[in-house]
Formats: structure tokens, sequence, C-alpha cells
């Protein structure tokens, strides 16, 4: 039946940029239902009352839901599991620098963890955004017509390698090569106490080449947004800036990037939550600090974040009390994703209504 | 080419040897050079992208392949041989990440697929938007939070052990909202006159659901649910959370502990002997070869799909 439908002439032609009117910029995906809040699809009524419809109108609202409920309980759970330990934790959980869970007395606060976590991804964003957002120019305005799909496929492979495998490839190939970078960095920015470079911990095992492999791992994330906003910037915009007499990066920076600059924001933002969550690569590389050591502001330092200490410690998961510190760190972690993803959303949003 | 050269050579010295195209574009040399400054940084940017990955592919693909090329990796687990030693293969891993993604994807496409059905076609009001919040919500969860919570709730709460199953609970929450939000593309994509017609004809929205607007979007699906499967294959932490690793084979999903690929390499890394080495490489290239067959193999259904994005 389906079959028989297929190549119905009905098909709006949806690709390549006869979809956005050169006159007015409204692109024919405008005009296509969607489930976020827009006016639903017409003959709704084809649905009353029947068996059938109320069963699978049932089933996929209560899916919708379901994954409601499950992000609601995940607050709930890490919340009620993190508020016995942290009620018995003898130190300032927000303030502290110690990390000893268990015990009569247990002492344990984020500090450490939340400037680890904290450095490592806006290293992480100096360096993924700008690429990122060059990358998605370069396939959207600069790569000749064979090479954008490729070129945009391969990048997104990027997201396919695994983080184990990203942290094992920096410990045993790429990091040596990071030595003579924080030698020069050190040499030459190394009075200011953040970049600092002493040599213990290896150059690989410290904060600034988790940021490094971070970037890596964010890049195909910043790249796939930023290219989609990229591709639909009206062609009206971008021609009247070329019909004034602008180069093509004139054009790019008085059309596309002001058009793209709400979904930078959101790509950076997302990319952010990515690198503030990301676990194995980080654990494979930072090298833990001695509980006795004083508190550095070097990106040279090691540490462990929110993330990698969690995995770090999986197996010592032993009493309520040591689990519920992890789980409060974790909840910590949780917070500061929701709190980025929130935002990233916000600002799509408000490009959305802004656009249409 | 060469014509105009010696036009140029045997033009007297007075001309100005200038382009005309410069003359009547009006571009002063600092914007013509900004361009092309721009030009580069483009191409240099998209250049840099591709190091690491080529780097890792090949770095991975020179240590771990001759561990890889033989029948015993293909063949034999790892049990009774200890980092110290040679030899051994992965079949007990590859299988426990082969079930436990099979596994996460029958809970998670139900639910992601009806999730999207929910939001393109029947979604309205304030629910459907919170509905897709969560989503996205869902979707920024870090891997290590999932793997939290499912231990809070299986292992903490309801006291059970550490199964392949709950890894598969941790890796369905990780899988959801990647089909949820790419179902949801393509439930978007099928025209509205199908739709309409289907209605036209006195067919239940229903049955126009699953006979019309699933089947035009299927391959989309399908390329979604492939692609969200090869991202979950990979996650190591919520696996270091509730499935630590085992040397045998383990293919029962409610007793006892399954090995995986990434818990494979996490162990034999940890254990820093070159064998141990040499067999973090092989796991390594082995899942990534897993996952670049899915994600191809995604991209190449998705050249099928009747609606295009």
């Amino acid at each position: 039946m389906a079959d028989g439908l297929a190549p119905s002439p009905l098909l709006p032609p949806l690709e390549g940029t006869d979809l956005v009117s050169s006159i007015t910029g409204h692109s024919a995906i405008d005009e296509l239902p969607s489930g976020d809040g827009r006016p639903p699809l017409e003959a709704d009524r084809a649905g009353t009352g029947r068996l059938g419809d109320r069963i699978f109108g049932g089933l996929a609202t209560g899916s919708g839901i379901l994954v409601l409920a499950l992000v609601t309980l995940v607050g709930l759970f890490l919340v009620i599991q993190a508020v016995p330990s942290l009620l018995n934790n003898e130190a300032n959980f927000l303030t502290s620098r110690e990390w000893v869970p268990s015990g009569a007395q247990p002492r344990f606060g984020i500090v450490d963890l939340l400037w680890a976590t904290i450095v490592t991804s806006i290293i992480a964003m100096f360096i993924a955004v700008p690429l990122g957002v060059a990358v998605a120019l370069f396939i959207t305005q600069y790569a000749p017509g064979w090479l954008n799909k490729p070129a945009a496929t391969l990048v997104d492979l990027l997201a396919a390698v695994p983080s184990i495998v990203y942290g094992f490839w920096g410990l045993q190939v790429a990091g040596q090569y990071f030595e003579p970078v924080a030698t020069v960095i050190d040499r030459v920015l190394g009075w200011l106490p953040f970049f600092e470079y002493t040599g213990t911990p290896s150059a690989k095992s410290t904060l600034a080449f988790a940021g490094v492999i971070l970037a890596i791992m964010i890049l195909p994330i910043v790249t796939a947004i930023s290219r989609e906003v990229f591709s639909q910037v009206p062609t009206a915009h971008k021609e009247g800036a070329l019909a004034l007499g602008a180069t093509k990066w004139e054009m790019i920076r008085t059309a596309v990037i002001p058009f793209g600059k709400p979904g930078i924001i959101s790509a950076a933002m997302l990319g952010l939550g990515r690198a503030l969550g990301e676990t194995l690569a980080v654990t494979l590389l930072l090298s833990a600090l001695n509980t006795s050591s004083a508190f550095s502001f070097s990106i040279f330092g090691g540490g462990e974040t929110f993330a990698s200490r969690i995995a770090n410690d999986a197996g010592e998961f032993d009493s309520a009390q040591k689990t519920g510190a992890y789980i409060a760190a974790g909840l910590v972690l949780f917070l500061l994703t929701f709190i980025v993803n929130a935002a990233a959303r916000v600002v799509i949003e408000r490009r959305k209504a802004f656009t249409e | 080419m060469s014509t105009l050269s010696t036009v140029d050579e045997s033009a007297p010295p007075t001309t100005p040897a200038t382009p005309v195209g410069d003359d009547f574009g009006g571009r002063s040399g600092g914007r013509a050079f900004r361009d092309q400054l721009a030009r580069v940084v483009m191409w240099t940017a998209f250049v840099v992208a591709l190091i690491p990955l080529v780097w890792i592919l090949g770095a991975t693909i020179v240590k771990g392949g001759q561990i890889i090329a033989s029948v015993d990796w293909w063949s034999l687990s790892q049990s009774g041989i200890t980092a110290r030693r040679e030899g051994g293969g992965a079949v007990h891993a590859i299988q426990g990440t082969l079930i436990q993604a099979a596994v996460t994807a029958l809970i998670s496409v139900p639910i992601g697929v009806l999730t999207a059905v929910y939001l393109v076609e029947y979604g309205r009001g304030r629910l459907a938007k919170v509905v897709s919040f969560m989503v996205d919500i869902l979707t920024g969860i870090p891997s290590i939070v999932a793997g939290l919570f499912i231990y809070a709730l299986w292992v903490t709460t309801l006291g059970f052990q550490r199964i392949g199953f709950a890894v598969c609970l941790a890796l369905t929450m990780l899988m959801i909202p990647t089909v949820v939000r790419s179902t949801e593309e393509m439930l978007k994509l099928v025209p509205n006159e199908l739709r309409e017609a289907s209605y036209a004809l006195g067919v239940p929205k229903w049955k126009t659901i699953m006979k019309i607007v699933i089947p035009t979007s299927f391959s989309g699906i399908v390329t979604g649910v492939l692609l969200g499967l090869a991202r979950v294959m990979g996650e190591t932490a919520p696996l270091i959370i509730l499935g630590p690793y085992t040397a045998v084979i383990a293919t029962n999903l409610f007793d006892g502990l399954m090995p995986t690929l990434p818990t494979m390499i996490y162990q034999n890394y940890s254990e820093n002997l070159q064998p141990a080495i040499d067999r973090t490489w092989g796991a390594a290239l082995t899942l990534i070869l897993i996952i670049f067959v899915l994600n191809i193999a995604g991209r190449f259904i998705g050249r099928f799909s009747k609606v295009k994005s």
C-alpha cells in the first residue's frame, strides 16, 4: 500500500536550496508539521473513538510520558541517594578539597573536581568552537560540490570513535607530541600561574591535554549544528551581500555568521554539555593528584573531573555512605549539564521564534 | 593560458600589468587579501579536523591489525590467559557487545519511535513541549550519570546484582533520545498530503500512521536506529559501573558479569603489560570496525529513503 504511494508527485522538492524561497527566505520546512508546540496536524478527528486509535494514541502518549518520567526519576533518585551521605559529611561539600567518603567521619568536597571539569571543558571549547565553525563554513560555503557530503560524513565519523579509544590513543600515541607544546607555552606564558608547566605530571596527563582530546571529541557536534544553521541562511541574504560587491568572506561575515549566531551559541553550549560529562578519555589521560598536594591554578596540572573520579572509583561502591558521596558528585554533574543544555535549548527556541 | 601570457609579455612596458578583473571588482588589495586569507583558513581548518581521524584510524590499524588478523581472535575467549601471556581472542567480548546492543535496541526502538510519533502526530500543548524538552535533556545526560542512575535504582534500591541487563537499561537511556530525534525528523518530512489522502479515504489515524507515515519514512528511521546503536556500542562509562569485565564467555544477560569490547579495552589497558596493550589495540580496532560498519550501513540505507532531509 505504502509502496504504491512512494513515487507520488505530491512529494515536495525537498532537496537542495529550492527549499528556501530566495525572495522571502521562507523555508518549505516551515510548512511541515512539527511536534513542539506548533498547530497539530489537520484531520485529527480521524482518530476519534475507534479502539485501535485509542490504543495507539495511548501507547504514543504513554511513551512520551515515560521519557518525561525517566528524566524526573534520574533527578529524584540521585537526590534521594545523595542526601543521607551529604548530611553525614563532616566537610563542606561545596568548598572542601578532601575526598574521604567512607568511614565514621566522611569528609568530601567537590572543589578539585569542579575545577578540573571546568578547566578541561573550557579548553575544549576554546579549540573546538572556532575550529568547528570554520569547518562548518568550509563545508557549507567553500567546499566544491563533490566534497560537501563526504566532508560532512568524515567529520561526523569523528563522533563514532569511542571515548575510551580517544583516551588510549592520547596516552599511547599522541600524548608525547604535546610535551614540546607544553614546554613552549610554559616558556612564553609561564609567568602566569595558569600556564606554569613543571614537568610533573607529564604533559599528556595534564588538564590541558585532556582538554585538547575533548576538543576533538566535541568537534563533530559543534560542526554538525553550525553546519545546519549555515545551510539555512536565506539565499537572498547571501546574494544581496554579493550583489553589493562583497567578497565571499565579507558575504560570510555580514550575512552567514549573523544569521547563524544563535546556532553557533547553542552548538557551543551543546559541545560544552558533552565535554563536561565526557568520561573515559579523561579518565585514561588525567593523572590524579596526591591527596596532600597544594591547589594549583595551572592548566598543566593533574586532577580528576567529576566523571573520571566516579569512573576511577567505580569498583569501590561498597557502602551506601560511600556510594552516596559519588552519587552526590554525579548529581552536581547532572545539574551542570542540565543547565548548559537547557540554556542551549532556550537559545534555539528564541531563534525559531525570531525566524518565523 | 599560454596565449594570454605571450600577449602580456609583448605589451608595451607603459601599460599597467594589473589584470582587468581586479579593476572591475574595485577591490582594494586588503579586501582581496582578507578574502583569500579566509579561504585558506577554512581549508586549513578542514584539514586540521581530519588529522585526528586519520591518525587514530591509522594508529589503531597499525597496532591492532596484526592481532585481529588471526583466527584465534575471532574464535577464542581470554579464558585462562594472563596479562603477561599473548594469545586468546575477543569472541567473548564481541558477543557481549552485540547481545547488549541488540537488547538495548529492542527496548529503546519501540519507546523511541512511539515517542516520536507522539511528538509529531499527537503532541500538542504543554505536555508535548515538556516531553520535547525532556528528550533534549536526556540527549545531554552524561553516560556516567546514566550509569550511576541505574546503579542507584538497580543495585542500591532494588538490591539486584550488577548484570548485563542493567547495562542494557543504562544504554537504553542513552539510545532513546537519539532514536526519538532522528525518527521525529523523518516523520516531519512525510508530506501532509499523504496523511490527508489517507484520511480522505476513511482510514483511521492509527492505521494511517502505521501503514503510510512510518513505511514512508522507514529507511530514515532505520538509519537513525543504526547511528544511535553505533553511538551506544562505544559507551564505556556505564559499563564500568554496571558491568565489570570477565575473561570468559558469558551470554546470560540475567546472571553474572558479561564481558564487552569497551570493558575489555579498559581492563587490558590497566594491566600495562605489552601483550595486554596489544590486545587493547586489537579490541579497539574490533570495536571501531563494528561501529563504522553500523555507521556506514546506516548512511547507506538512508540513501534509499523516500523522504530526504
